[in-house]
């Protein structure tokens, strides 16, 4: 059990867990964007799945590392455009939009990889974002392998969150996205377009999602596995509840998760001559869903979730 | 641009929409099919020779379209009720870990009734399988679609456990695998030299029996409304809890008897690959179908032409058979839309 304790107190450890929570912090952001201007997007896991393929793919076709972080995004908007069009302009089912994109979106992945890399078994590598040296910082004893030596990535997942969270409270843009999953009734009775600040929102969201799905592909790892994000949209999902929709709590669920999950990781390989390995992997998944269950009776969705706006109806 | 609901949607346009969505994601599909460099009359014609073009090719569609029928009605009665049951594919393994552990002779069963006590233990292990979303649900307003989502993957985790430790097979040369069915519980073929089986007769009485409960019984009308307007059946004296709760125990039951046609039909023994995504194919299945139970049949036959063609156009083309999954995802979205054109009249203003 001392054995187990002391596992927190590596500094891998710590490392381990800032680096599973970002992919899950800017796809968390995402869904909480989306969600917050009132249109659940379930394309998730497809969307990170395509970002984490693109940003690859983007890389070992000779791109540059950034400018895949930009394609991905760009990919995730596309997508995001989609699924904006079907749920906010013709107001279709959100639920059955989203698996949609999400069953499109990996589909094409899957394709892309098979078409312009038929025969290969294992995909090829890139090379990745690598740690950034910040000096002296980096050479502190505990500290600098913990938190001082991550990539660039990894900054921006941490930087995100507060210019979410500004822009959602602080602006007037962030004000109207807010207004828009609340009452988009009161968004069109000031002027705004109700369809454009929802529109952009998905896209926006979905572009953080691709990013997330980049993540792994270009900072955690170093080339596409199907199936690589396994359930990670779904939990982002779930963390976005877990989060009563505020980013900064998001960031916290993600990297409580994301201790447990590393947590479990190192465990395994203590007691895991007595539990099956499979009961550390299920750990995510019923973390997630008791969670959920947590939050549940607390949980105060944005209003106009799920609520298609058409101009002209009354409330 | 605005739309208009229409007062009477006629029925020839409820019957084409689907096919224009399918003609639709077939169009739009072809662009891959060009990027491939392949030409596209060619593609989809090689397509439909390998998926409904002969005997053993027709028998191939039917035996994929045996889990999607079933899987395809677990999510129509769900979403006709509005339960969002995305777990299909966890259900089915469900289904499939109760035919092992009442099939490969854990159990003592009577061989006369080994068949129907498979889909029976199927069933309901589909139907367990979905009770904890359920009652998260109505008891504590858990969303359900992450609930069964993030199930699907913790089935599959506990299959992947059982298969490597207590039920792994010890003749299986160290493939994951369990024990194969006994072989009074291996469904019969219904063609000689095939792999169809009774499992599809199955599958389209269970589509039959759902027709006629969702159109001529209390039940099945409670189910619709309850999907139609809550608060409304709930006024009028329905029991949201009592008609979720069916419709869970349903869905689930039928999912299950999915997975108890893959394991006791077509493979005759569990693996972990035993479903290449039945349980999400179903979700097109259904939608394609428009939710109708016998639609169902139809769309989950085209959607096994659509796999079954797509593996065999991949073996002479050089085309990724992954353009089955395009197809399908593409029809999903393509439906909806048609289906909203069937509701609405889009007026330009």
């Amino acid at each position: 059990m001392n054995d187990l304790l002391d596992l927190l107190l590596t500094a891998g450890f710590w490392a381990a867990t800032l680096r599973i929570a970002c992919p899950l912090v800017f796809a968390t952001l995402g869904e909480l964007i989306c969600e917050r201007a009132g249109v659940l997007n379930l394309g998730i896991e497809g969307i990170m799945t395509f970002g984490a393929m693109a940003g690859w793919l983007w890389v070992y076709r000779g791109g540059d590392l950034w400018t895949g972080v930009l394609f991905a995004a760009a990919c995730g908007a596309l997508f995001g455009l989609l699924h904006a069009g079907f749920t906010v302009h013709l107001g279709l089912s959100q639920h059955v939009t989203g698996i949609g994109i999400t069953m499109l979106a990996s589909a094409l992945s899957y394709y892309t990889v098979r078409m312009l890399l038929p025969e290969s078994t294992t995909p090829p590598k890139i090379v990745p974002f690598q740690p950034l040296d910040l000096g002296w910082l980096s050479q502190l004893p505990f500290l600098g392998e913990a938190l001082f030596r991550h990539t660039a990535m990894t900054w921006l997942a941490l930087i995100s969150v507060p210019v979410v969270f500004a822009v959602l409270y602080f602006t007037p843009l962030g004000l109207a996205v807010r207004m828009a999953g609340e009452n988009p009734v009161a968004v069109e009775a000031q002027g705004i377009d109700v369809f454009l600040v929802r529109t952009g929102a998905v896209m926006a969201g979905s572009a953080l999602m691709a990013v997330g799905g980049a993540y792994l592909t270009m900072s955690a790892f170093d080339a596409f596995y199907f199936g690589m994000i396994n359930g990670r949209g779904w939990i982002c999902v779930a963390l976005v509840i877990f989060a009563s929709w505020r980013p900064g709590k998001a960031l916290l669920g993600a990297l409580l998760f994301a201790a447990l999950d590393a947590f479990q990781v190192r465990a395994q390989q203590q007691v895991g001559a007595f539990v099956p390995y499979q009961v550390f992997l299920m750990l995510p998944y019923l973390l997630s869903i008791a969670a959920m269950v947590v939050m549940a009776r607390k949980a105060r969705y944005p209003k106009a979730l799920l609520v298609p706006f058409r101009r002209g109806d009354r409330v | 641009m605005r739309l208009e609901p229409r007062e009477r949607a006629p029925l020839w346009l409820a019957v084409t929409a689907p096919l224009v969505a399918v003609a639709a994601s077939l169009l739009l599909t072809s662009v891959l099919v060009l990027w491939a460099g392949e030409s596209v009359p060619a593609a989809y014609a090689l397509l439909f020779k390998g998926a409904f073009g002969s005997r053993f090719a027709l028998t191939e569609t039917l035996a994929r379209a045996t889990p999607l029928i079933l899987t395809g009605l677990a999510a129509a009665v769900a979403f006709r009720a509005r339960f969002w049951n995305i777990g299909a594919e966890g259900q089915l393994y469900c289904g499939a870990l109760a035919t092992t552990w009442l099939g490969t002779g854990m159990v003592a069963v009577h061989p006369a009734l080994m068949i129907p006590m498979l889909f029976a233990a199927g069933a309901l292990a589909g139907g367990i399988a979905l009770l904890l979303p359920m009652i998260l649900k109505v008891r504590l307003k858990v969303d359900e679609v992450v609930t069964t989502l993030l199930l699907n993957f913790v089935i599959l985790l506990l299959v992947n456990y059982l298969l490597e430790g207590p039920w792994k097979d010890p003749m299986s040369l160290g493939w994951p695998q369990a024990a194969p069915i006994v072989d009074e519980g291996v469904l019969p073929r219904l063609v000689p030299r095939t792999r169809l089986h009774l499992g599809l007769v199955v599958g389209l009485a269970a589509a039959v029996a759902v027709w006629l409960m969702m159109r001529f019984t209390v039940w099945g009308y409670e189910i619709r409304a309850v999907g139609q307007n809550p608060q409304a059946a709930a006024f009028a004296g329905i029991g949201i809890g009592a008609t979720v709760l069916r419709v869970a125990l349903l869905s689930g039951g039928l999912a299950g008897m999915a997975g108890v046609t893959e394991v006791a039909g077509l493979k005759g023994y569990l693996t972990l690959d035993l479903s290449p995504g039945f349980g999400y194919a179903g979700i097109a299945v259904a939608m394609l179908a428009a939710l109708h139970p016998l639609g169902v049949v139809l769309s989950a036959v085209f959607l096994a032409g659509i796999y079954v063609g797509a593996d065999s156009m991949s073996r002479a083309v050089n085309i990724p058979n992954y353009i089955a999954d395009v197809i399908v995802a593409c029809s999903v979205l393509a439906v909806l839309v048609s289906l909203m054109l069937v509701r609405f009249r889009v007026r330009l203003r």
